[in-house]
């Protein structure tokens, strides 16, 4: 298998950038390459760039595509500082064996993490461009210059090709380097198109569902029919009778593999299999008292039995649904393993796999296609996993595809939660004691983000009876929704209009701006009353980026239907990276955001989920969506943060807050209006 | 059982010896390659299998391949003539009316067979018409988009 090192030498010609990681110390500082070296690679990499004797960029970074457009984006980067056309950069992304080690693409960290990192590599390429270019035409380097991929000095000029032609070069450079500033960006910053799109409405492109190797099978796997139960029998032979069938039993894990997915599919359904059920914990309807229950905190300080003074909201879990289940392709070579995975943590299903398998981490390479989406639901790596086992055991090629009912029963879920808030308001409207406590849907997004005098925000680690895991926007959801729902309370408690009373608390700059920049586009003042409708504003913070989000919803009374009209988001997140983009993201985080809202939850009892499939569990769809306006602030003079989940935290109270303003009704439960408005 | 041995895919007499009651779907990725069509649910809900068979828009992971034999199906690698976009396809990377992309064969070949049917949709016509279809990074008010943009340089051709 290859290695990361034999890769950069097997990679021939040109010139290869190595950057280090900004905590680390440089080997090398800068100053010009040494010719015809190969310098050891330091073990603390965030990225690499090879420019090709042939001209074309390679940059390999560990990050993956999963719909962000961080391929776009981190093409843009590299673009803007190497001075070169989109088109000639090829961005290698999440191949644990080509890219460096990567902790995963979650948290909105691709934006201000790798983004200057390919940047500052971009720039330490084309210094060494400008260097080739100087020694070869023994020109000052001061007048060397690039500009759409091509270098030139006086009435010199060369392609990256002609000028990394015969080269062999390596440099190592710092995370330190200087780059070009927001103000002075050509390809940054602008609505570069999105990279591999063609290939995505031409079907061209290959997800890890339609990969394909050869001599390959399918699998499947059997799991029991509610959760924790454990194995008792299995009667196999109806299963081993079909044509091509192979069953795999190690312990309590069965797998089968057939030449076909109908044949998989009708081996499994084939398996005898006698389960010892576990008795279940909780159920969807009393999940709020058993985390209560299960508290780890219970009984410390304010635990037990809720503090009257403060007013219980209720999280449901709520599933990602990527529309592309998990999937796998596994193969095995001489003891080593290459599985094909949409996961957002390559180098994490790469360290699960050597330690199932018990082989080194480099025995294993993991190659994540661009993926049919994630939203912090794709961290593990079951079907790798699970495609390897039954690979290693017949000694084939294996594909193990997750069926939708598969994907949202033994996935994991967006936490369910209680959180309780209480508040001290003086009559002007100044907040003057905030208390918030949430248990288990997580800490993300607790604190708030006005100016209170006195302040307890705590996190309450409990049980959850369901996995549970990342989601987009994690926990900032759950607590913006309580927070700004609150606020929305209080404001009317003390007979302030809502946003009058948000800016008399809202002392952050950045908060206040997006605030006012949503009302104004919003027309919050003056507004009409107009009958069986309302609006709604919410704001935030989180992840490096401001929120704010204003909502009109109209209510029938008679039959409770509840239709979300309008969504103004006002979002700002430093200097913008792609407006178009970013734009994108803020109307799909608004049409995730209103599912979870309005009506997404899962049903679960007796350790089943009831919502196991589409039919059972409704998604936001064309009919469900308002007109979302979007105003980007673009602040060029801060560094850049990520936008693929912030912008999702403002919806669900905006729209809680709007339905109040509709009906005197004040929802706490997420999702607020599951069957309808019920008075 | 009876088995299917021939279909007519994106113009071509295709050989393929199926079942009768394998799904289109099934048939489609997994004997003759064409993977745009995508699993996404399995029971016609999220409409991320679309295809068309004679030019109506199919969910092909609820269609049984006999019900198919001799129609003309076209798939989304059908779409693109010569190498020249079909307009559709055009007008969802001008709006950019899709992120993952996951559902976008599905979508660019449900809003083809709309425009058929509908050839200039008002914006309640198209969500009416486009229901069926999930996207679930959000990007329906740019499909929208792009089937109006489409729908003017003649998109249901």
């Amino acid at each position: 298998m290859i290695s990361r090192r034999d890769f950069l030498a097997a990679l021939g010609g040109g010139i290869v950038v190595v950057l280090i990681a900004d905590d680390c110390d440089a080997q090398e500082s800068g100053g010009g390459a040494r010719r015809g070296t190969r310098e050891p690679v330091p073990e603390t990499i965030d990225a690499w760039l090879h420019v090709g004797e042939d001209g074309l960029v390679s940059v390999f970074t560990g990050k993956v595509e999963v719909g962000q457009n961080a391929r776009t984006s981190l093409t843009q980067a590299v673009a803007e500082e190497l001075h070169a056309p989109m088109a000639g950069i090829k961005m290698v992304m999440g191949d644990t064996a080509l890219t460096p080690y990567d902790m995963g693409t979650f948290g909105s960290r691709t934006t201000p993490t790798m983004w200057p990192q390919m940047r500052k590599a971009a720039a330490a390429a084309r210094e060494m461009l400008i260097d080739l270019a100087a020694q070869k035409w023994s020109v000052d380097r001061a007048s060397v210059s690039i500009a759409a991929g091509k270098v030139s000095s006086g009435s010199h000029g060369a392609s990256f090709g002609e000028l990394t032609h015969g080269e062999k070069l390596t440099k190592t450079i710092p995370g330190t380097l200087a780059l070009t500033p927001a103000t002075a960006w050509k390809v940054a910053g602008t609505s570069v198109a999105k990279v591999g799109g063609r290939d995505i409405v031409t079907g061209a492109h290959k997800y890890t569902f339609d990969m394909k190797r050869p001599g390959m099978v399918w699998a499947r796997v059997l799991y029991p029919p509610q959760f924790g139960s454990t194995l008792i029998s299995l009667d196999s032979k109806m299963a081993e009778a079909m044509p091509g069938v192979k069953v795999v039993r190690e312990g309590d894990f069965v797998g089968v593999a057939a030449g076909d997915q109908e044949t998989a599919a009708a081996a499994m359904m084939a398996l005898k299999a006698e389960w010892k059920p576990l008795t279940a914990e909780a159920s969807a309807k009393d999940v709020g008292a058993y985390f209560r229950k299960t508290a780890r905190d219970a009984g410390e300080e304010r635990g037990g039995p809720a503090n009257p003074q403060l007013t219980t909201y209720n999280i449901a879990y709520i599933a990602h649904v990527p529309l592309e289940p998990r999937a796998a392709v596994a193969e095995w070579a001489d003891a080593e393993l290459t599985v094909w995975t949409g996961s957002q943590v390559p180098f994490g299903v790469r360290s699960e796999l050597a330690t199932s398998f018990q082989i080194p981490d480099g025995r294993v390479r993991v190659i994540v296609p661009d993926t049919g989406s994630g939203y912090g639901g794709k961290h593990t790596g079951e079907a790798a996993y699970e495609a390897a086992r039954v690979a290693k055991a017949i000694g084939k090629p294996v594909k193990r595809t997750w069926t939708r009912e598969e994907e949202m029963t033994w996935a994991y879920f967006r936490p369910g939660g209680v959180i309780d808030v209480g508040a001290k308001v003086d009559p002007d409207g100044t907040l003057t004691a905030w208390e918030m406590h949430n248990y288990n849907s997580g800490p993300s997004g607790l604190q708030t983000p006005y100016q209170v005098g006195t302040k307890t925000e705590r996190y309450h680690q409990t049980k959850s009876p369901l996995r549970q895991g990342s989601y987009r926007g994690l926990a900032a959801t759950a607590n913006h929704f309580v927070r700004e729902s609150y606020m929305d309370e209080l404001a009317h408690a003390v007979k302030l209009d809502p946003l009058e009373f948000r800016l008399k608390n809202a002392k952050d700059l950045r908060l206040r701006a997006v605030i006012e920049a949503a009302a104004t586009k919003f027309g919050w003042n003056p507004r009409q009353k107009t009958f069986g409708r309302g609006c709604g504003i919410a704001a935030g913070f989180e992840k490096g980026g401001y929120v704010a989000t204003c909502a009109e919803v109209s209510v029938d009374k008679a039959s409770g239907a509840v239709k979300v009209l309008r969504a103004v988001v006002s979002f700002e997140c430093g200097a913008i990276v792609n407006p178009e983009h970013l734009r994108n993201q803020v109307e799909g985080a608004v049409a995730m955001g209103l599912g979870g809202a309005l009506f997404e939850q899962i049903d679960f009892a007796d350790n089943r989920i009831v919502t196991n499939r589409l039919s059972k569990y409704r998604l936001p769809r064309f009919a469900d969506m308002p007109v979302i306006e979007s105003v980007l602030l673009d602040r060029k003079d801060l560094a850049s943060a990520g936008s693929g989940e912030t912008p999702i935290v403002g919806i669900a109270p905006a729209v809680g807050n709007a339905i109040f303003d509709a009906t005197g009704q004040r929802l706490r439960s997420l999702p607020l209006v599951p069957k309808g408005l019920v008075s | 059982m009876a088995r299917i041995t021939e279909l007519d895919v994106n113009g071509s007499r295709r050989r393929v010896d199926a079942g009768a009651d394998r799904t289109l779907l099934s048939v489609l990725r997994d004997d003759l390659d064409l993977t745009g069509a995508k699993y996404g649910c399995g029971e016609g809900q999220c409409a991320a299998c679309t295809v068309l068979v004679d030019g109506q828009a199919t969910k092909s992971c609820l269609t049984k391949v006999a019900a198919v034999a001799g129609k003309r199906i076209v798939t989304i690698e059908g779409l693109a003539r010569n190498g020249k976009l079909h307009p559709m396809q055009e007008a969802f990377l001008e709006a950019d009316a899709l992120q993952c992309g996951y559902c976008t064969p599905g979508m660019i070949l449900g809003a083809v067979s709309l425009l058929r049917r509908t050839p200039n949709p008002s914006d309640a016509e198209i969500v009416i018409g486009m229901n069926g279809h999930i996207c679930r990074c959000g990007t329906y008010s740019r499909i929208v988009s792009a089937i109006h943009r489409a729908a003017k340089i003649g998109g249901g051709a």
